[in-house]
């Protein structure tokens, strides 16, 4: 770990194979994410992450957590032109699916409302697609909120490479874009997903929830209601970065994308 | 074909064997799936579940390659379907007249299948057949000069349930429309003469190009005589400055030199040539023309491509819009198969096996991105991949890939045979050799126009018998608007960089609409993986909508600023970095056509109660002043 690379002035170390924000992290350098999860291979397309790289004139913008860490960057990140961008992000978000945190379940353990309180989001600032959304509640023991998924396919790579399922994809494009279930009844209850699976405990937001547990921690006392989620992301951090290599090596194959 | 049954259902042993067919690929999986619909119009839950078995896929998954692609449908969508394309030229040239006129006709609305399950008629992007439009796709077969004669006797045909592979050969005609030819449409190029003169390179001793087979030969374990004639064509290639002709203008030799330069497997053979046939730019035709006139010269180039960096397998990626081509090129393909110009030891020379396979893609302008292109090639879901890797190291299946345009291996092919030096000779000093234009839209003569690099856009609209130009659209609505005041401006990658699209906008024309209409595009072919782009278009489609009905504010004008800038700071591709360009364009040069919609306010509520109101006036029966909240207030 010789090698290094600057993000806003200070020299982060990094091993190779990881990327910027991979290795900021680890450092105990935050940068804003949400599709990335520590234990998978980066996602790309929240793009909450993107930074600036290099210096003067000839600059350029990516998404940190995809950009191969490289001894010699510049990368600026805690700027109020990237945190812009990044507010921007997150009300698109906002604005894209149906969220009315005071009645959500994941209310102050939801990523998203965490990101946007600590970027200082305060409304959507774009007018609401209001999409329709049906709710999945034919599982007995879990309800499906698409209202509120961010297509962040964390679920998605959860339910391929750790639980070996695939319950989840995706299907749609544009704006039309959203999950389906591996059933050929289109619900959830005829998927073989567990209460125990990874895919039941990644979601960044409020769609795949367990039934009957629902506000058993009030209000006030969730996990974003005690620290913000800047610091705790860091806490997260040091975990093994994932075993695949740049393209991955999830377990079920076919499930690969 | 004589079909007895319009729509017959696919029986599992039907499917089996279509597998079969297909060699139960996953990588052939959107192949399959295309062949469902061709077959029933439609892919049934149960198709579905016989695919997720047989190939050993998740059913979701197979479910969402369905989704993505425009041309496939999960959903019973008519055993007709009548697309029109709905580029702006097709408006100009009325569609959505003709549409309705047909939809009146069929007594259907549009998007909607008539309830005998017989029809649908809708819109998709263009068809590339600007010069000869309104165009339609008829269960993807292609038809164009569109007029309601032609659409009563479409209508009867339907009505009639004859099914397309039975109507008439006239209705498909379509023509190529050559109006300028130089050194690529011009040529005289026999099968095979480009890859005789590369393989009877030798090298020169003491040159440039033997220093170099000689460090090759080291690096890749190949004696250094058998390496003269693949590393003079990369060479000339390097030296004839021949950079892509599909938009982003990379130097093609730097690409191939990279590909060769990249491991390919234990046989240190794989890697694979793939022709970009997806040409989704709107107002671009021009691959078109080539893959219908050029096909040889076009195969000559992937062939060659093979030679210089080594590789074994090609693909040519043919948008969905040009299944007619299909068979034709097949038969190119194996006429040159017959002719030893593909397959093992091409024309004798021991160890030169390369072979080329078509694949057609389904409907989606983002297949035209090279990774997605990729992604759509292996069967998945067309979403552009992050980068690096590039394709040149990890492209299809992973391994070494390049990519290129039609044209570009056209042009290939040309410096195979005449030299680099010929080549750089021709054009200007950073864009050599020729371009061929697409143009389109308000002129006399549209169709197929190659010049050399550096002609003025003023010098296409006289050729082409454009009068009272108001703007031209180069490069279709991913790239540049331009007025009168800058038609001197030259096509060049130093100027005006182009995948060839020229559309032509007279004075009668208004521009808002134009880049409306290109809004609409960008937010239909949003391949929806990255949050800027998914949102962004569609945001940036209601704010044009809202201005063109008449509620659009200053305000909304910022906001399309702002919406730019966040596109081109994270968007994950191409499409979304320039999906605000035709709106930005158009507002810097015709900004009145903009503000004589917009309201004197500030703002303007998105919420419009008016318009909510609606619903009830349709059940009321009521369309009075009374009923509208608008001219109760005038009133
Ligand atoms: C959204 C998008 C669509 C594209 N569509 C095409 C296309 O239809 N045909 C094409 O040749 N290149 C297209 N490209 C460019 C390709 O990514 C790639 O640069 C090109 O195929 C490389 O070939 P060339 O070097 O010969 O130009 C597209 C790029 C983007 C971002
Ligand atoms: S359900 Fe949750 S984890 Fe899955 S894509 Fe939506 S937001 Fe992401
Ligand atoms: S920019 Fe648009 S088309 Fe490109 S990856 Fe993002 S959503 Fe897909
Ligand atoms: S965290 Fe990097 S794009 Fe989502």
């Amino acid at each position: 770990m010789s090698e290094t690379f600057q993000l806003d002035g200070e020299d982060i170390p990094f091993a190779p194979g990881q990327t910027v924000l991979q290795a900021a992290l680890s450092a105990g350098h935050y940068i804003p994410h949400l599709c990335y999860h520590p234990e998978f291979k980066p996602h790309g397309s929240c793009k909450v992450c993107t930074v600036k790289i290099g210096g003067g004139n000839n600059t350029r913008t990516a998404a940190s957590c995809t950009l191969p860490a490289q001894a010699g960057l510049e990368i600026e990140s805690d700027t109020e032109e990237m945190n812009a961008l990044r507010r921007t992000l997150v009300q698109m978000l906002f604005a894209e699916g149906n969220h009315f945190c005071p009645s959500c379940e994941k209310s102050g353990n939801c990523e998203l409302q965490a990101l946007g309180s600590d970027l200082g989001v305060m409304t959507a600032g774009f007018r609401h697609f209001y999409p329709d959304r049906p709710v999945d509640a034919s599982h007995p023991d879990i309800l499906l909120d698409f209202n509120r998924c961010i297509l962040c396919e964390l679920c998605v790579r959860a339910s391929c490479e750790v639980d070996e399922k695939c319950v989840f994809s995706l299907s749609g494009r544009g704006i039309t874009k959203h999950l389906v279930v591996n059933a050929t009844s289109g619900k959830l209850a005829d998927t073989d997903i567990a209460l125990t699976d990874k895919a039941m405990q990644v979601c960044p937001v409020g769609v795949i929830l367990k039934k009957r547990v629902g506000f058993a921690v009030p209000i006030g006392q969730r996990r974003y209601d005690q620290r913000p989620i800047s610091a705790q992301a860091l806490d997260d951090a040091p975990r093994p970065p994932s075993a695949s290599g740049p393209n991955g090596s999830g377990v079920c194959q076919a499930c690969e994308e | 074909m004589p079909q007895s049954n319009l729509s017959p259902e696919l029986t599992t042993t039907g499917l089996t064997s279509l597998l079969d067919g297909q060699g139960r690929k996953p990588t052939r999986l959107l192949q399959i799936l295309i062949e469902i619909q061709a077959a029933q119009h439609w892919i049934s839950p149960e198709n579905i579940d016989q695919l997720a078995a047989e190939l050993n896929l998740p059913r979701a998954r197979i479910e969402g390659v369905i989704g993505f692609y425009s041309f496939l449908h999960a959903e019973p969508a008519g055993q007709f379907r009548l697309l029109f394309s709905d580029n702006i030229t097709d408006r100009m040239l009325g569609n959505q007249n003709l549409l309705e006129y047909l939809c009146n006709k069929l007594w259907l609305e549009r998007g909607h299948v008539s309830e005998d399950g017989l029809v649908s008629v809708d819109t998709t992007s263009c068809t590339g057949l600007c010069d000869q439009g309104p165009a339609m796709l008829a269960n993807g077969m292609a038809i164009p000069r569109l007029t309601r004669e032609r659409l009563d006797e479409i209508a009867e045909l339907v009505l009639q349930k004859v099914p397309v592979t039975q109507w008439p050969a006239e209705l498909f005609v379509i023509e190529n429309n050559i109006q300028r030819r130089e050194i690529l449409l011009a040529n005289s190029m026999q099968p095979g003469d480009a890859l005789r003169a590369a393989i009877a390179q030798v090298c020169v001793p003491g040159s440039a190009v033997e220093a170099a087979a000689n460090q090759r030969s080291w690096r890749e374990g190949i004696p250094s005589v058998a390496l003269c004639a693949p590393v003079s064509t990369l060479e000339e290639i390097k030296r004839s400055n021949l950079r892509g002709r599909g938009g982003a203008g990379f130097t093609t030799g730097l690409k191939w030199e990279a590909c060769r330069n990249a491991p390919g497997g234990e046989d240190n053979r794989t890697r694979y040539v793939v022709c970009n046939a997806d040409e989704g730019e709107p107002g671009t035709f021009k691959d078109r023309v080539l893959l219908t006139t050029q096909a040889d010269l076009l195969f000559e180039g992937m062939t060659l491509c093979a030679f210089a960096i080594n590789a074994k397998q090609g693909f040519l990626y043919l948008r969905g819009e040009y299944r007619y081509l299909l068979e034709p090129l097949n038969a190119v393909l194996q006429r040159r198969r017959d002719a030893n110009l593909l397959g093992a030891n091409i024309l004798g020379q021991a160890g030169f096996d390369f072979d080329i396979e078509i694949h057609l893609g389904a409907g989606a302008y983002v297949c035209g991105e090279e990774s997605a292109l990729i992604e759509s090639l292996e069967g998945k879901r067309g979403i552009p991949r992050n980068r690096p890797p590039y394709p040149v190291t990890h492209g299809y299946l992973d391994k070494p890939t390049t990519v290129n345009n039609v044209e570009t291996f056209c042009a290939a092919a040309l410096v195979g045979l005449h030299g680099g030096d010929w080549y750089r000779g021709i054009g200007t000093a950073k864009s050599a050799g020729t371009k061929i234009l697409s143009v389109s839209g308000d002129c006399a003569r549209p169709g197929i126009y190659e010049y050399p690099f550096g002609v003025t856009v003023r010098q296409v609209l006289i050729d082409c018998g454009a009068e009272n130009t108001l703007a031209v659209q180069v490069s279709g609505p991913s790239g540049v608007c331009i007025g009168a005041d800058e038609f001197d401006r030259r096509i060049a990658f130093e100027d005006l960089a182009t995948a060839g699209a020229f559309m032509v906008f007279d004075e009668s024309r208004d521009m808002f609409e134009v880049a409306r209409n290109f809004a609409h595009f960008f937010a239909h072919e949003s391949c929806g993986f990255c949050t800027p782009c998914r949102v962004g278009t569609a945001m940036l489609k209601a704010t044009m909508d809202k201005i063109a009905i008449g509620h659009g504010t200053q305000y909304d004008l910022a906001e399309i600023d702002q919406l730019n800038r966040i596109l081109l700071q994270s968007a994950h591709c191409g499409l979304g970095h320039t999906a605000c360009n035709p709106t930005l364009d158009t507002l810097k040069r015709f900004r009145p056509t903009y503000e004589r919609r917009l309201k004197s306010l500030d703002f303007e509520p998105a919420f419009d109660l008016d318009g909510a109101l609606a619903t009830a006036r349709r059940m009321t029966g009521r369309d009075d002043a009374g009923a509208h909240l608008s001219m109760e207030a005038e009133s």
